[in-house]
């Protein structure tokens, strides 16, 4: 008994209830968010093709997406008879679950912060890596040639990928000296970061938006997918609720992307040049602002690139992105020794 | 048919590598209808290609045998459906011709400028299909905004968007529509603006270079002997344009050049079908204002009987060389017809061009060899 | 090469009058046409095509034909250099088990054509590395473009 009552204790000072709310409200908001970017992209992509877009359901067709999850939700899940059931069912959780617990530390204003932990960089590269395992087991578990080929293809470029990613990321540590996420945006008080670095930041910032499309999967690295070589690719034989928590996943992930961009690059939810100061609350119209227009530069290349070959794909990571990412460690560390950040 | 890929070289640890078959269609988004290839695959690397046809197979060959002259025509804008006009102005010429029938100088500049238009409104289409299959969803929306007025051309004409049934032997169904030389000239310039778009959006993209250059290489030899025709030879240096070379209705009285490539690979193609467009253009462009005066049909018997022979037309349709063989007896109907559908040729050699290249390749290439699957079972 | 000059080369190539002569003509035809016989086949197509002179790389047609009580097939050739053409006809009596030379490893593109010409009328091309059916199911009985084919549930007869 005396455990039991422990445990209790335990969950009244440590506030998980408290966190448990804070969970449940973030999964609300940005499953909704999820849905409306899908509903952006749609209309981006019907803008850049010269259509309409989605305009039946509700005002403007805002009720597109929400139309689309009920039909997927009511959906038969239909799947092979052969594939491995346990890993099957698991492998869209995987993915959901990951790209979801990433949105938990970016601090949207100065208070709205779900979890200031000091090695937030690492946490998010660390929690974003997890989410290929999802997309490797779904492929090769469905049993299926189409979707084992994307799958491979997918762990090939992810843990590429991941690397630049990462090295990007740490060029703009030394710039800050901390992990942790509000404090990367303490230090852009002084100047937004893509500013104070100078060259080797918008280097660095070149190579992270190229390698975090790669990572999202997205075009022109659809290698995953390509719908003209593999079908669908590695969700081919998911369908119902399970096929949209891939396709959710896909488009939170590039949400995050952009975010970490914002928040690393672009200084998360300062205003430019101090003009809303004196309004903390502007802060999250900010974060949003920046993240989306770094959401629709990636709509902006999906719907403009081809698909780039599966081989020429790791060419520009090993021979391209990762020599030059090096070197401009190397360079910003110099700057930094030599002092010749750009402070305003 | 012998690889021409190295073997790769074979290590001594454990780890082997083991060929498998894919499936690729009949349901597939890159085989455009239901063409069926089994590819043997190790890893990406394409190993074979093993085309299996007949999914759409309707025996046309065959039910020509129970028609009447008059019905072919509608028979052969089934086959290849993006050059419906050119493939029943072949039955017509090849009627004619073995009629000994000379049509109205109106009716050849009509069909030779319905032709041109035909192929432009194929190989927009196209354009916007090859943009598709390489990754590059946009293009295919700005094609098919531009085949729209063509097809609103046809509309007003023929009464129809995709299977014209236009030509008879002997003439044209009716005469042109009062807006057409109007709509027609509206086109031109139209068209000629929104060219440069297709280069800016794709032709000029490093990644789509880089995805088509030096893939799918055909020597000009090998598509002589695999009996290519249309863009894919003449993007390997082989002069094979049956409109230069055997002109029929009104093409003997217009300047064009033919659009030659001798690099051989999946963007020589690209180029040699943007290339053709500027030229069908060029032809409308002439043909358009001197469109003479006169009858739209020759009257011909209610009941059209050939003389007893072999009779062989050729003709250039957007893909390449259609031909119609009619042996006569000299009865009402064909004793035997045979199309030459310039699809099945040009698949043949896929698996020639296509092994030891990814399965990206694959598609890249199947896109530029530009396959319309009804052309190729018939 | 005009038709005469070429009836003229390919004739030479025969100078045995042991062997039959190739029968030409161009009655009922725009094109130059040779008669050949199966055994002749593959001989006179090696020629036509290696010949200098004659130069017929290019074969843009392959077509089976029932004659009735012969099977025969038709071949359109072209020449790319000389810009010349030529039909090349060879005809066989049997029916049952109707045997030709198989031309594809003169030209590819005979490969697939073969095959539809087996395909429909059931004539077997020796040498040809891959005879199967073409469009129709390997389980496909008869051979549908033969004149005395039934099938009272797909065929309208008129």
């Amino acid at each position: 008994m005396n455990s039991i009552s422990h445990i209790i204790d335990w969950f009244i000072n440590t506030e998980v209830l408290n966190m448990a709310m804070i969970a449940l409200i973030y999964l609300t908001v940005f499953a909704v968010l999820g849905l409306f970017l899908v509903l952006l992209e749609r209309k981006v992509a019907a803008w850049f093709q010269l259509r309409i877009g989605p305009n039946r359901v509700g005002y403007l067709g805002l009720f597109q997406t929400i139309a689309d999850a009920l039909k997927l939700v009511s959906k038969e899940l239909t799947g092979t008879e052969k594939a491995d059931k346990f890993l099957y069912n698991l492998a869209p959780y995987f993915v959901i679950v990951t790209s979801l617990m990433a949105l938990a530390v970016f601090p949207f204003t100065k208070d709205l912060q779900a979890f200031d932990i000091n090695i937030g960089i690492f946490f998010l590269i660390a929690i974003s890596s997890i989410g290929v395992i999802g997309i490797l087991l779904g492929g090769w578990s469905s049993n299926n040639k189409f979707a084992l080929i994307g799958a491979m293809r997918s762990g090939v470029q992810t843990v590429s990928y991941e690397l630049s990613v990462g090295l990007s990321l740490l060029t703009m540590v030394i710039l800050t000296g901390s992990l942790q996420l509000s404090e990367i945006i303490e230090v852009q008080k002084g100047g937004w970061l893509i500013v104070q670095g100078h060259i080797p930041a918008i280097i660095a910032f070149m190579i992270y938006m190229i390698s975090g499309t790669a990572e999202t999967n997205r075009a022109p690295f659809d290698m995953v997918e390509a719908e003209s070589e593999l079908g669908a690719g590695y969700h081919t034989e998911y369908s119902g609720m399970k096929f949209a928590y891939f396709f959710l996943a896909e488009f939170i992930n590039m949400f995050i992307i952009a975010a970490i961009a914002t928040t690393v690059f672009f200084g998360g939810w300062l205003s430019p040049f101090g003009i809303t100061e004196s309004l903390p609350w502007m802060g999250l119209f900010w974060f949003l602002a920046k993240t989306f227009v770094l959401v629709f530069l990636m709509m902006w290349f999906r719907w403009t690139f081809p698909r780039l070959r599966i081989d020429q794909l790791l060419t520009l990571e090993w021979k391209y992105l990762l020599p030059i990412n090096l070197v401009n460690l190397v360079l910003m560390a110099v700057i930094v020794w030599l002092n010749l950040t750009i402070q305003i | 048919m012998e690889t021409a890929i190295k073997e790769p070289t074979t290590s001594k640890s454990n780890f082997k590598s083991e060929e498998y078959f894919i499936n690729m269609g009949p349901q597939h988004p890159a085989t455009h209808g239901v063409l069926r290839l089994l590819l043997t695959i190790d890893g990406e690397i394409i190993k074979k290609v093993d085309p299996d046809l007949g999914y759409i197979h309707r025996s046309i060959e065959k039910m020509c045998e129970k028609n009447s002259y008059q019905q072919i025509v509608h028979l052969t804008d089934r086959l290849d459906y993006l050059s419906s006009h050119i493939n029943n102005e072949a039955v017509c010429l090849c009627v004619e011709n073995a009629l000994e029938l000379e049509v109205p100088e109106r009716v050849k500049v009509i069909r030779t400028i319905l032709g041109e238009l035909t192929r432009i409104a194929s190989h927009t289409l196209w354009w916007g299909v090859m943009g598709m299959d390489v990754g590059a969803l946009t293009s295919y929306f700005y094609g098919f905004r531009d085949r729209e007025m063509i097809n609103d051309i046809f509309e007003e004409t023929c009464g129809a968007r995709l299977t014209m049934n236009y030509n008879i032997p002997g003439g044209l169904m009716q005469d042109i529509h009062p807006n057409f030389v109007k709509r027609v000239k509206e086109f031109i310039p139209h068209f000629r603006s929104k060219l440069p778009e297709y280069d800016r959006l794709l032709t000029g993209n490093i990644i789509f270079q880089k995805r088509t250059k030096g893939v799918g290489i055909l020597t000009k030899e090998d598509a002589i002997n695999f009996g290519a025709s249309g863009p894919v030879a003449r993007a390997s240096g082989y002069s094979c344009d049956v409109r230069k070379h055997h002109p029929y209705s009104a093409l003997d009285r217009v300047n064009f050049t033919e659009a030659l490539d001798t690099t051989g690979d999946s963007f020589a193609r690209y180029q040699v079908r943007i290339a053709e467009m500027w030229e069908s253009l060029n032809i409308i462009e002439q043909l358009i204002d001197n469109i003479p005066e006169g009858d739209f049909k020759v009257a011909t018997n209610a009941v059209i009987k050939l003389p007893k022979g072999d009779f062989y037309q050729k003709v250039e349709t957007a893909r390449g060389e259609f031909g119609v063989y009619i042996i006569s007896t000299g009865t009402k109907n064909p004793y035997r017809v045979k199309f030459r559908s310039p699809g099945l040729s040009n698949l043949s050699l896929l698996n020639h061009i296509t092994v030891g290249g990814k399965i990206g390749d694959l598609v890249a290439t199947m896109a530029t060899i530009d396959i319309v699957v009804p052309d190729i079972d018939r | 090469m005009t038709n005469e000059a070429l009836q003229q080369t390919i004739l030479s190539w025969f100078p045995d009058p042991e062997f039959t002569q190739p029968q030409f003509s161009e009655e009922g035809s725009q094109y130059l046409t040779v008669n050949t016989e199966p055994e002749q086949l593959h001989e006179l197509m090696q020629l036509l095509k290696n010949n200098p002179e004659t130069h017929f790389d290019y074969l843009f047609c392959l077509t089976g034909v029932d004659y009735g009580k012969e099977l025969g097939v038709v071949y359109h050739l072209e020449s790319t250099v000389h810009r010349h053409m030529l039909v090349v006809k060879v005809q066989t009596e049997e029916r049952e088990n109707p045997v030709l030379e198989s031309v594809q490893d003169l030209w590819a593109t005979a490969n697939y054509h073969e095959r539809e010409v087996y395909d429909f009328f059931g004539i077997i091309f020796r040498n040809h590395p891959n005879l199967k059916r073409l469009f129709l199911t390997e389980d496909w009985e008869g051979y549908p473009l033969r004149k005395d084919y039934v099938d009272e549930m797909n065929m309208v007869v008129k």
